[in-house]
C-alpha cells in the first residue's frame, strides 16, 4: 500500500487530498470535500485526463477560442494541440461550435462567436 | 437625465445591469471602453470559471457570454467603444467616443465597475537595462490568445498570481519553454490547483523566496539574474543565478482601477485601494455603488458576479425609494485580517463580510466582537492570504453594536 498526495482540481477549493493505492486501485480517498473530488482522485491516479483550451486560427487571421468538450489523456495534450494548431477555422462561428471533430477523443469546440 | 449608469461593461458591470433591471429599473444605460462586452474574461481563455453561479466549468469567454445573452435579452443599452473621461459628485459623467464626441450624461445613481489593471514593472524597482521582452502577465494573455502572438520562446515569470501561473501553462502549450516561476514569499498567491494543472503537470518550478533582482539585454532582453531573499525579503548575494531568457512576465499583483473614483472624490481604502464601501457597495458619495475588481481584487469571477448583484439590487432600491443612512457601524480589522469588505454596515439587516487575512495562519479562531464582548466566532483549519472568506452577521447581532472588531486568534 502507498499513500500519494493530491492537489484537486476540479474546483477553485484546491483540496489536499491523501489517496491509498494498491497496485494502482484506490482503496481509499481523504481529504476531498465533495463527490468530484473522490472521482478526481481516482482518474488522477489511473487515467489522468485534463481538459485543453487553447485558439484556432481564423480564415480571416484573428483567433477563437477552443477547449476539448471532454477531458482527454494528460500525455494526449501535445498531440492534441497539433492537430488545433493546424487548423483554420472557417467563419462565421458560434460559441459550442465543433470546430474539429474527434481529436484524442474529444471534439474541439469554439468558446467565442466569431462573426465574418 | 438617465436612471443608472454603469461604467464597465464586464462580469461586474453586466452582472449589476441585469441585477438592477431585474429589480425594476428600466433606464440602464452600460459604458465600455472596449470593442465588445467581458471585460478581461474574453482573453481568459482557461476553464474553471462558473462553478458557483452556474455548477459547470466555463472558460472565460463562456462565462461571459452567458451574462452578455442575458444583457440582450433584458434589452439593456450600452455603448461599446466608450472611454469614460470623468465622474462628479453629483453624478455627471463625461465620456467620449468616435461616433459621439465627448458627451455628458446626469444621473440619478452610478455603479462603477471598471475592474482592476496591473502592477507594474515600473512599481518593483528591478535593477538592470529596459529591453523589450518584459510584459506584465495578462500582456502576454492578451497577445497569446486574442491577436495569436508568442511573445517569446524561453520565459521567466515573476511572481505566482494566478495570471502568470495560467501563462506559464499558456506559453508552454504554444511551445515555449518556462524556466522558473520565482515568488517573493514563502507561499504562492495563486490557487492550489493552477499550481497543480499549471506548473506540476509541465514540471515548471516554483522557486519560493526568489526574486528578479537584475535585468540584461540591451534591445531585447537577453537574460535575469534571480536570488533567494532572506526573513526581510532581502536579496542573498551569494544565491544570485543567471537564467538566459528572451521573456520575462510579471504577475505581481493587480489593483483596483479607481482614477475615476478619485475625480468624484470617493473615499479609498488604503488597503484595498478600493472605494469604502456599506453592506448595499454604496461608497461615501450618496448615489455612487461600486462592485467587482475595481472594489477590491476578487480571487474568482463567479464572487464578482455575486457582489455586484447586490450593487445592482441597492442602486435600483436607492433609485426607487433613495437611502438614508441612519448610523455608521464601522468594521475595523486587526491586522492579521487585513480588510474586509464592507468596511462600515449602516442597516441592521443580514450581512455577509468579506475578508482576507495577510498571511497563511493554521488552526485559527475568527472572533468578532463589539469591542468588549464576542458576537460571533469560527474556527477555521487554514486560512491564506489567496483565498476570500465569508462570515454572515444577523440582524440582531448588527443591531446592538456601534462597533465590529474582525480578529484572528492564532
Amino acid at each position: 500500500m502507498i499513500e500519494r498526495k493530491l492537489t484537486c482540481i476540479v474546483c477553485p477549493l484546491g483540496c489536499e487530498l491523501t489517496v491509498t493505492l494498491e497496485e494502482n486501485r484506490v482503496l481509499e480517498v481523504r481529504g476531498n470535500t465533495c463527490k468530484r473530488g473522490e472521482a478526481y482522485a481516482q482518474n488522477e491516479c489511473t487515467n489522468p485526463k485534463r481538459t485543453v483550451t487553447s485558439t484556432v486560427l481564423c480564415e480571416d487571421g484573428c483567433t477563437v477560442s477552443v477547449k476539448t468538450d471532454e477531458p482527454i489523456p494528460k500525455e494526449k495534450i501535445f498531440e492534441c494541440l497539433e492537430v488545433i494548431n493546424s487548423t483554420t477555422a472557417r467563419l462565421p462561428i458560434k460559441i459550442g461550435d465543433v470546430i474539429i471533430k474527434n481529436v484524442c477523443g474529444s471534439n474541439i469546440v469554439a468558446t467565442q462567436n466569431r462573426s465574418k | 437625465m438617465r436612471d443608472l449608469v454603469i461604467i464597465g461593461g464586464g462580469p461586474a458591470g453586466m452582472s449589476a445591469a441585469i441585477a438592477a433591471r431585474e429589480s425594476g429599473i428600466q433606464d440602464i444605460l452600460i459604458l465600455e471602453r472596449d470593442g465588445q462586452l467581458g471585460g478581461i474574461l474574453q482573453q481568459c481563455i482557461h476553464n474553471g470559471f462558473g462553478l458557483h453561479m452556474f455548477g459547470e466549468e466555463l472558460t472565460g469567454p463562456e462565462y461571459a457570454w452567458k451574462y452578455e445573452k442575458k444583457v440582450n435579452e433584458l434589452g439593456i443599452e450600452y455603448k461599446l467603444n466608450t472611454m469614460v473621461l470623468d465622474i462628479t459628485e453629483d453624478k455627471i459623467i463625461t465620456a467620449t467616443n468616435s461616433s459621439d464626441g465627448v458627451f455628458q450624461i446626469k444621473a440619478k445613481a452610478i455603479i462603477l465597475a471598471m475592474g482592476c489593471r496591473e502592477r507594474s514593472k515600473g512599481a518593483l524597482n528591478i535593477a538592470g537595462t529596459r529591453p523589450a521582452g518584459i510584459y506584465s502577465a495578462g500582456t502576454a494573455q492578451k497577445y497569446v490568445n486574442t491577436m495569436g502572438y508568442l511573445p517569446g520562446k524561453n520565459v521567466v515569470i515573476l511572481g505566482s498570481g494566478d495570471i502568470g501561473l495560467i501563462m506559464a501553462r499558456r506559453m508552454t502549450l504554444e511551445g515555449a519553454k518556462v524556466h522558473a516561476v520565482c515568488e517573493l514569499m514563502s507561499y504562492s498567491g495563486g490557487l492550489a490547483r493552477n499550481i497543480e494543472q499549471c506548473l506540476n503537470d509541465f514540471n515548471i518550478p516554483l522557486r519560493l523566496e526568489h526574486t528578479v533582482v537584475e535585468i540584461h539585454g540591451k534591445d531585447r532582453l537577453e537574460g535575469v539574474t534571480v536570488a533567494r531573499v532572506d526573513q526581510n525579503r532581502k536579496p542573498i548575494p551569494e544565491t544570485r543565478e543567471y537564467i538566459p531568457c528572451d521573456t520575462l512576465l510579471l504577475s505581481v499583483g493587480l489593483i483596483p482601477e479607481n482614477e475615476l473614483s478619485k475625480k468624484a472624490d470617493i473615499k479609498l481604502s488604503g488597503v484595498t485601494n478600493g472605494a469604502v464601501v456599506d453592506q448595499d457597495r454604496h461608497t461615501s458619495c450618496e448615489g455612487i455603488f461600486a462592485c467587482g475588481n475595481v472594489l477590491h481584487v476578487h480571487d474568482l469571477v463567479d464572487f464578482v458576479s455575486k457582489e455586484a448583484e447586490i450593487a445592482g439590487k441597492s442602486a435600483a432600491e436607492y433609485i426607487k425609494s433613495g437611502k438614508k443612512q441612519s448610523f455608521v457601524i464601522p468594521i475595523k480589522a486587526d491586522g492579521k485580517i487585513r480588510y474586509s469588505v464592507p468596511q462600515i454596515i449602516t442597516e441592521a439587516k443580514d450581512v455577509t463580510v468579506y475578508f482576507r487575512v495577510s498571511d497563511v495562519y493554521k488552526n485559527a479562531k475568527i472572533v468578532i466582537t463589539d469591542g468588549n464582548k464576542t458576537v460571533l466566532s469560527k474556527n477555521k483549519a487554514k486560512l491564506a492570504p489567496g483565498e476570500m472568506e465569508k462570515i454572515t452577521l444577523k440582524a440582531e447581532q448588527i443591531k446592538s453594536v456601534k462597533e465590529l472588531h474582525f480578529c484572528l486568534e492564532v
